[in-house]
């Protein structure tokens, strides 16, 4: 099976959000759950930087090892998903996670968060594929009608990929060669505990 | 604070603000629902908000056996031309797709085309026809609006005649729209007809045509891979057209290709430049100049090119060596040193391209800075190949193509302008009765003298009438697509909208007109009719690079909303002249047929080569995408092959010549019927010259030993006209049905019968044959007899920063320009004598933000983008902060140079702007000087995010060439609120 991961070339994005709102429009989510977003680094001043961020579905993803009612599973693609109706909103994932991923619905302690979200790469989540159950927990199902991540496919520059690790890490590296720069696959050495040799 | 840039992770605690009093509680409960809280949560469910139901609720995915259908359409928020993808089923849009075929955007959007489909979820929208009773908002029905919309306008024109009524038209619509909107203006009787290029780039369009012919984008978004270097003079893409960015850092990565951006602020394109140069706003015309003064010096001029290409470079010469690297650094306060280098790249390292947007064309000197950028492109060779030209990014989708086709206050449709020669050509197109066209106007003068541009209707509203040249002011505004909150001088439009007689604003939403005019103290006569987006509607539109796209309707009409058409056929109808008007377009169900209206424009439109992008072809290069080559969008495959992606225009002769389009302008490396081109002789053959010695001489104005490939007359040549055939003997390969029709033209002298009012195509079919431009082969204009400054000129803005060079580069004198005055020198004089550069010390300027368009009452009721920017702020740089105790993430106070404007934003400290800089985006309103206007618009119609509008602080001047606006240079001052 393929290694399914995220890459942000960080020398592209623009930070135009595209990937914010092709994921809002895809998955319908609602106003203050953001799967996706863009930081800048160095905002207004020379050597200013984006990155597009989301969960990256990391390798021994540190969300599942503090769930204490394991509702992290991790797919054969190496997604990293969870159960809506396991979950207990505690928010420890967040505080896990380096990324910032998960997302909750409420602000508040403990288990008045509600159910927590966050980006499924496009992938839905327990139910069966498809489904109408799936969809309103999770949001579509690219994946499973073979189809990449919407917030990729939609990027204006072409920085955000996802796809296999292999095919996204070649891709990278041919442009970083082409082109003379790179500041690397942002993000992978925390979730991949790897980089491209470029 | 939720303002743009880093901030973002402290969002939460203003979206549950706005929760409360948005119906955003339906997506929130329903998402809890959805997420399984309801079940475990109901407890917590009570404290939200109850939603309304809304109709038609089906969301993806599709119902289990529901087709699921592909539409195309163009997104509505630029003019890159990206289409869009939709899936349709059971009427309802259920989701967007990447549009990989593309051969612009392959698959790519920026925030606002990845949002699109949430405009027909209308949740903020307008919903059906709403009358202001009384100060209330009421609503009607459609007939009760057309009929009491039409006795009112009848009656004003009784009254004070058809100039009285303004029409407001949109660069939203297609260009079936525009073109009909313009069409209902001349029947209607005026040539107040304009819409947003006014304000976007009037100053291109005239400052370029009067430079080489036609004034758009010489190239394509995607011919800028080919670029070795590449200039950004005023332009932020990566906000404002996000997706050329996908070509130019393409472009910039694979040729190793030098992108400098040379603007006051250091935008987000900025980051990704080899090279930043930051000059004082207002000063572009002394930098251009600069690197020209370097080029000359160095030799780095194209000598032959000017030679042969180029009109009255001696002339301009004398301009370019006064500005010398101290003058400039004294002025624009950019390093010579730096300056050279730029200058060396671009005219040693090629092919490169200049690309501009509203940072150079929105000034009084609008018009003379594109000049100048084009002199640098001239100087250079730049012009007329691959990798080259003048590259401007057009705002709105369709604002190139409701240009075009003449929504406008100087020209009837594709330049032909307002001569009686033009209304003659149209009145043949329309098999309409010059006789009868001119009896609706007041005179014939008054049929062939501009109209009053945008920027200045509530002068011509409130100025004393003898000040308005025409019968009367402006009494009624017919406002259809178009913000009010872009346009300058907002404090004093209020004056305008109290005033006016008649106000109706058709659109899919109430905008700023709506809540201003409520808050400026309006209780009547106004009236809301709610327009369909254009993806519910079909029709052509045109990217910036010339290139026609059909649009097919993604969904029927939302609630009550009509199309455009629709609502123009009804009004006609109502007024009197639908039968004249739409007799060679067939109307079904009230609304006209767009696909004849495209015919009857193709059959009009020689002049700029519109002529042979028929609504088949138009509509088979949409269904064939994937056959185009991106990198030279030619078709390599299928049955377009041959042909350029959207036939760039101009696309000779009619559709069954199949000229392919015109992908570069003015490339004498093609063949015309390969896409080739040469300058075009505008302004005569010849131009008599004075001698130093007191002598003329008369210089030509014809290409000088340069001509397209393949051409049979090697050299320059004029316009054809049936005269010219015959000189050449090439007028027996006219048919016999074709001189029929040249003769039908003018019986008297067939021989003055041109190329561009031939109707049967022939003049320019012969042409064609012979492998010549029908528009002949001249020079491009470095001295622009007939403009204001025919060689440009440095001029301070009217409120500078530096009254020590006021003096020595004043603005033009007053003058009486478009029916109005303006008065730029007297208000530049009595800001010196005031000082107000004391009291206002920081320039301000605006400019966009990624996620809002124009005016932004649309995006701003996007939930999607809304969420994104929720704030209006005023960017400040870090040293003006600390002297006035300015904390970022602060309410500040912007007050501004006229009618004690104030306005209340949130502060972004930042380096972005350099000290003495202050900059705001454009899209915000429903504030106006402190209060919230929530309340003023109709209930469940405000935008999900309102703020101050950045022209609540602009200030007056105008282009003396176009009437354009000054948003980009005024003064300000900046306290803690």
């Amino acid at each position: 099976m393929a290694r399914l991961k995220f890459l942000c070339d960080a020398d592209r994005c623009i930070e135009c959000n595209a990937c914010v709102t092709a994921c809002k429009n895809e998955h319908e989510v609602p106003w203050g759950i953001n799967r996706r977003r863009v930081v800048t680094l160095n905002d207004g001043k020379p050597g200013e930087r984006s990155v597009s961020m989301a969960c990256m579905h990391c390798t021994d993803a540190p969300c599942a090892a503090v769930c204490p009612v394991n509702c992290f599973y991790t797919t054969a693609d190496a997604v990293v998903l969870h159960s809506k109706d396991l979950c207990i909103g505690c928010g420890y994932c967040f505080y896990a996670c380096p990324f910032g991923a998960p997302q909750y619905p409420k602000v508040g302690n403990f288990g008045s968060r509600g159910k927590m979200d966050k980006c499924t790469f496009c992938s839905g989540g327990p139910e069966p594929d498809g489904s109408k159950a799936e969809y309103e927990k999770y949001g579509a199902n690219r994946l499973a009608e073979g189809k990449l991540p919407l917030c990729a496919e939609m990027c204006s520059t072409k920085s955000l990929l996802a796809g296999d690790s292999d095919v996204i890490a070649q891709i990278y590296k041919e442009r970083v060669a082409k082109r003379g720069y790179g500041s690397g696959a942002w993000g992978w050495q925390t979730a991949y505990r790897e980089n491209i040799a470029t | 604070m939720l303002i743009k840039r880093t901030e973002r992770q402290a969002r939460r605690g203003t979206l549950s603000a706005l929760a409360s009093h948005s119906d955003n509680g339906l997506d929130r409960r329903s998402f809890l629902r959805r997420s399984g809280l309801a079940a475990g949560g109901l407890a917590t469910l009570g404290a939200l908000p109850l939603a309304s139901v809304r109709k038609a609720k089906a969301g993806p995915p599709a119902d289990a056996g529901a087709a699921v259908t592909i539409r195309k359409s163009i997104c509505t928020h630029c003019a890159v031309g990206c289409t869009v993808t939709a899936e349709v089923s059971n009427g309802v849009w259920i989701g967007q797709e990447p549009s990989w075929d593309s051969p612009i955007n392959r698959g790519s959007h920026c925030a606002k085309g990845a949002s699109v489909r949430e405009l027909v979820m209308g949740e903020r929208r307008l919903k059906y026809p709403m009358k202001l009773v009384n100060g209330e908002w009421t609503r009607i029905k459609w007939d009760q609006a057309i009929n009491e919309i039409g006795d009112k306008l009848n009656a004003i024109r009784e009254k004070s005649g058809g100039d009285s009524v303004y029409w407001l038209g949109s660069a939203k619509m297609t260009n079936e729209g525009s073109y009909l909107f313009r069409k209902f203006g001349a029947f209607w009787g005026t040539n107040n007809t304009d819409h947003q290029a006014r304000i976007c780039h009037s100053t291109t369009v005239t400052g370029v045509a009067n430079t080489w012919g036609y004034g758009a984008m010489t190239n394509s978004f995607t011919d800028i891979r080919n670029s070795k270097t590449q200039i950004i003079m005023g332009g932020n893409p990566a906000e404002a057209h996000p997706v050329s960015l996908q070509h130019l850092l393409e472009g910039k990565e694979l040729n190793k290709a030098n992108v400098i951006v040379i603007d006051p602020r250091l935008t987000r394109t900025a980051a990704h430049a080899t090279e930043y140069v930051r000059l004082r706003p207002g000063t572009d015309i002394p930098v251009l100049y600069g690197m020209m003064w370097h080029i000359i010096k160095n030799g780095w001029e194209n000598k032959e090119f000017i030679q042969q290409r180029v009109y009255g470079f001696d002339d301009a010469r004398k301009e370019m060596e006064k500005w010398n690297p101290e003058e400039v650094e004294r002025v624009s306060g950019v390093p010579g040193a730096q300056l050279e280098r730029v200058a060396k790249m671009f005219a040693t390292e090629k092919p490169s391209t200049l690309i501009w947007c509203m940072g150079q064309t929105q000034h009084t000197v609008g018009t003379a800075n594109v000049r100048a950028s084009c002199m640098l492109l001239l100087l250079t060779g730049n012009v007329g190949g691959p990798g080259m030209g003048a590259n401007i990014f057009r705002g709105h989708d369709n604002v190139q193509g409701a240009t075009d086709v003449g929504l406008d206050i100087v020209t009837l449709p594709f330049y032909y302008g307002l001569i009686e020669g033009a209304w003659r050509h149209w009145s043949r197109v329309w098999e309409t009765d010059y006789a009868w066209l001119q009896s609706r106007f007041e005179s014939k003068a008054n049929m062939e003298t501009p109209g009053i541009p945008l920027t200045r209707w509530f002068d011509a509203a409130i100025l004393p009438k003898d000040q308005v040249a025409q019968k009367d002011n402006v009494r009624a505004m017919i406002v259809q697509g178009h913000a009010s909150n872009s346009i300058t001088r907002i404090p004093e439009s209020m004056k305008g909208l109290k005033a006016l007689e008649l106000l109706v604003v058709a659109d899919p939403h109430p905008t700023t007109w709506a809540s201003l005019a409520v808050s400026a103290g309006r209780k009547e006569n106004m009236y809301l009719l709610p327009v369909a987006t254009q993806f519910e509607c079909k029709g052509s539109r045109v990217a910036s690079n010339r290139a026609l796209q059909w649009g097919e309707q993604v969904v029927k009409p939302i609630f009550e909303s009509k199309d455009d058409l629709e609502i123009m056929y009804l009004l006609a109808t109502k007024l009197g002249f639908a039968d004249k008007m739409f007799k060679n377009i067939k109307v079904e169900n009230n609304l006209p047929v767009a696909e004849d209206i495209l015919r009857e424009m193709n059959r009009g439109s020689f002049s700029t080569g519109y002529c042979g992008q028929s609504p088949e072809r138009l509509k088979s290069h949409m269904a064939h995408q994937a056959d185009f080559d991106m990198l030279t969008q030619r078709a390599t495959t299928g049955p377009n092959q041959g042909d350029y992606y959207g036939l760039p225009w101009p696309c000779w002769g009619t559709p069954e010549v199949k000229h392919p389009g015109t992908p570069l302008l003015y490339n004498t490396n093609l063949a015309v019927m390969d896409g080739g081109g040469c300058f075009r002789p505008r302004f005569g053959v010849e131009r008599e010259e004075k001698r130093p010695d007191g002598t003329t001489v008369k210089v030509s104005l014809l290409a000088d030993g340069s001509y397209s490939k393949d051409s049979e007359i090697k050299d320059g040549y004029p316009e054809f006209t049936l005269a010219v055939l015959k000189k050449l003997g090439w007028d027996k390969d006219l048919t016999e049905a074709e001189m029929a029709v040249i003769n039908k033209i003018n019986p008297t002298t067939p021989d003055a019968v041109s190329w561009s009012i031939d109707l049967s195509g022939g003049i320019q079919r012969v042409a064609l044959k012979h492998n010549c431009v029908p528009y002949g082969n001249g020079k491009a204009r470095m001295n622009a007899f007939g403009l204001p400054d025919p060689i440009p000129v440095h001029r301070e803005p009217i409120y500078s920063p530096r009254v020590d060079l006021v003096a020595k580069y004043p603005t033009l004198p007053d003058a009486k320009q478009f029916r109005l005055p303006n008065i730029g020198f007297s208000v530049q004089k009595a800001a010196v004598d005031k000082g107000i550069a004391k009291s206002f010390p920081i320039i301000l300027s605006s400019g966009r933000l990624v996620e809002y368009e124009g005016g932004g009452e649309e995006t701003r009721s996007n939930k999607w983008l809304a969420e994104l920017q929720q704030d209006m702020f005023i960017e400040i740089n870090t040293s003006d902060a600390a002297d006035r105790g300015i904390k970022d993430g602060g309410w500040v106070w912007v007050t501004g140079a006229e009618n004690a404007s104030k306005a209340k934003v949130k502060a972004l400290v930042t380096e972005r702007v350099g000290k003495g800089v202050a900059w705001m985006p454009f899209h915000f309103g429903g504030w106006f000087q402190g209060e919230d206007l929530r309340a003023k618009y109709p209930q469940g119609t405000d935008p999900y995010v309102l703020g101050e509008s950045a022209n609540t602080i602009t200030t007056y001047g105008y282009d003396p060439a176009t009437g354009m606006q000054e948003p980009k240079v005024t003064l300000c001052q900046i306290a803690a609120a």
